[in-house]
């Protein structure tokens, strides 16, 4: 046992030594993380220890990081690029979207891509556009990218070693508000104790409603759960970690049992992963259900100015109001 | 590598024969298209085979190409057979890809013919970092990024040069300027009279201006950045002026270039070009034929096969998506 209490960035910042020291193709590139360790310092000290052939300062030219790791993935390395902010991804579209994402099944397999793009996302730090977004849609929606979130600190140390050593490449999203918030990691625990990559899991359970969530709003659907226990409501969480490929058997169990179920998510309602998950869950679970499958989420506005960000983001108070017109249909 | 003064007779002869194979592909291309039984579209790069051959042969079997979605050329100099291109072409199972990339896409991984790339500029950076993944193995390969004139307005190319500068990466930057960038001439949309060349001052990098329909011309000039790359002094931007025969993509007939233009380098065709060469050097017309026959041969047996190839298996719209071969829970 060799629990210790991590914050969410030194846990990944600890896994991402960890990959370094595992495999000698594993190779960090992004703007500002070499010797300043990145703008949220998540690749602190990597630098230092590893050498400047293995994390590399680059241009500020996220097309031609993301394009350079995609040459260093087909001959054999293991790249892990940082996109410093998450609306800095959009340049680098073309390269995840049309290559990245669709050379292994366009090639008929002559090539690997294991590419991990790691993307601080979300806001509730007072930033502002470009520096608050939810962009996972836009990924989940194109096959050949896997898409994965963490909750918590001891997810974040073992979910990027396992991104990294995945031979798919996986955008790897980061809740940059929860990089601070303190858990418990036990960096020994051997592999058969460590939860799988691509599963969702039950955070807390429950009997009453289901609520999904993922990344930064996990936080808000378990303190939603907290206050909910107040009203003698006893909501199930689900954190969902996965986005692609989803993991909903977990879900549909618990939705079977509770007959109600709530998504919550920062990025906009429209065409969100509570639309897909909605209508998989109507699918699956359509005679267990006591009422429609519900979203809290973004608004569907450009990301707001930070004073108006808390009207924005989901909290517990909308998380709840859901709740009540769930059991209210 | 040999310059051209060096070049062998016998190898000069077997370039010519390289593309006249390229040539006999890119008619036959056209023929199988405008017969209906190309799936897709086409791109054609009859006229630049002196860039793909001369080339080619001043590289190492285990350097790195990259080219764009005229590639075809690229594809067979670098060693896929016309048959398992033009199978390609025809969505056949027997193609490079197994039909899955069609002309656009023609790669040949075991051959270090890392594909084709149909988004302009998107390959470039991937060179890049095909040449780094040889310096961290201390291989001494280089890469190169064949790429048109239409590409250097992009930002991946700007982004590319300046990274590769900095990096002193063993890439070239091979530019086939054919003076039209897809409908519109790229002198007109340029900056710089030179769109390649022009543009290397800006990341200090060298840049060689040369005639791509001269095998020779092209051969020297990449086996000297070669040479340049492998010793660790970084890139070289190489713009090599060549001409389109056909039209941009499908049955574009190029209506749009001048008469006396295309005729004008129609003229300086680049198997005219190598033919010329051979006679100064004594070469009996004859030999240059039975190359020309040869090529013929090859190509007349690839159509043949390739009609006849098998349909892919429609499963195979549903492997691949992921590393593990499938396409998991979106199948």
């Amino acid at each position: 046992m060799a629990a210790e209490n991590l914050t969410l960035g030194k846990a990944l910042n600890s896994g991402l030594r960890k990959a370094m020291e595992d495999d000698p193709k594993v190779i960090m590139m992004g703007e500002d993380i070499g010797k300043l360790g990145g703008v949220f310092r998540i690749t602190d000290g990597l630098q230092k220890d590893f050498g400047e052939d293995r994390v590399i300062d680059t241009p500020l030219a996220e097309s031609g990081i993301v394009g350079t790791a995609v040459g260093l993935a087909i001959r054999g390395y293991r790249p892990v690029c940082e996109i410093q902010f998450d609306g800095f991804v959009y340049p680098a579209f073309d390269q995840i979207v049309s290559q990245l994402a669709k050379m292994h099944y366009r090639s008929q397999g002559q090539v690997r891509l294991p590419v991990v793009i790691r993307i601080p996302f979300g806001g509730g730090i007072g930033a502002v556009e470009h520096h608050s977004e939810s962009p996972e849609t836009y990924f989940v929606h194109t096959a050949g990218l896997k898409v994965v979130t963490c909750a918590s600190p001891v997810d974040a140390y073992w979910m990027i070693q396992q991104a990294i050593a995945s031979d798919d490449p996986i955008v790897f999203l980061e809740p940059k508000r929860r990089y601070w918030e303190k858990g418990e990691v036990d960096t020994a625990a051997p592999a058969a104790q460590v939860f799988p990559l691509h599963a969702s899991r039950v955070a807390r359970p429950g009997t009453d409603c289901t609520v999904l969530a993922y990344g930064p709003m996990v936080k808000v659907a378990l303190d939603a759960a907290t206050a909910a226990e107040e009203d003698g409501r006893a909501l199930e969480v689900i954190d969902l970690r996965t986005l692609s490929p989803l993991d909903l058997t977990p879900v549909y169990e618990s939705v079977r049992r509770t007959g109600r179920c709530v998504v919550v998510h920062e990025a906009p309602a429209t065409l969100g992963m509570g639309a897909e998950v909605a209508a998989r869950v109507t699918e699956e679970c359509f005679y267990s259900l006591e009422s429609p499958v519900l979203r809290v989420a973004g608004f569907d506005t450009p990301y707001p100015a930070s004073r108006l960000e808390e009207e924005y983001l989901p909290d517990l108070d909308r998380v709840l109001d859901a709740v009540d017109r769930s059991f209210g249909w | 590598m040999t310059t051209t003064a060096e070049t062998a007779t016998a190898e000069l002869l077997d370039w010519y024969e390289q593309m006249a194979v390229i040539r006999r592909t890119e008619q036959a291309a056209q023929d199988l298209f405008l017969a209906g039984l190309v799936k897709g579209t086409t791109h054609l790069a009859a006229g630049h085979e002196a860039v793909a051959v001369g080339a080619s042969t001043a590289l190492r079997d285990d350097d790195y190409v990259f080219a764009t979605y005229r590639g075809h050329h690229h594809a067979i100099a670098r060693g896929a057979t016309p048959e398992e291109c033009l199978a390609e072409l025809m969505s056949k199972a027997t193609g490079l890809c197994g039909g899955k990339g069609g002309s656009m896409h023609l790669t040949k991984a075991d051959r270090n013919m890392l594909g084709s790339y149909a988004i302009v500029g998107a390959h470039l950076p991937m060179a890049a970092g095909a040449a780094w993944s040889a310096v961290l193995r201390g291989s001494g390969q280089v890469a190169v990024a064949f790429f048109g004139d239409g590409a250097t307005n992009i930002g991946t190319f700007h982004e590319t040069l300046n990274l590769a500068a900095v990096w002193k990466l063993p890439v070239l930057f091979v530019c086939e300027n054919n003076l039209y960038m897809e409908y519109t001439p790229i002198g007109s949309v340029t900056a710089v009279p030179n769109p390649a060349a022009d543009r290397a001052a800006a990341y200090r990098l060298p840049a060689e201006l040369l005639d791509g329909n001269d095998v020779l011309a092209v051969h020297a000039a990449v086996a000297t950045a070669a040479q340049r790359a492998r010793a660790g002094d970084g890139p070289t931007i190489i713009e090599a002026r060549t001409y389109r025969q056909f039209g941009h993509s499908r049955t574009d007939p190029g209506k749009y270039r001048p008469e006396a233009e295309v005729a004008q380098w129609l003229a300086r065709d680049p198997l005219t070009l190598a033919r010329a060469a051979l006679a100064d050097r004594g070469v009996p017309e004859s030999d240059v034929d039975a190359a020309d026959q040869r090529a013929r041969a090859l190509v007349e047996a690839a159509v043949a096969a390739a009609k006849a190839a098998p349909e892919p298996d429609l499963a195979t719209a549903l492997t691949d998506v992921w590393a593990d071969g499938s396409a998991g829970w979106r199948s």
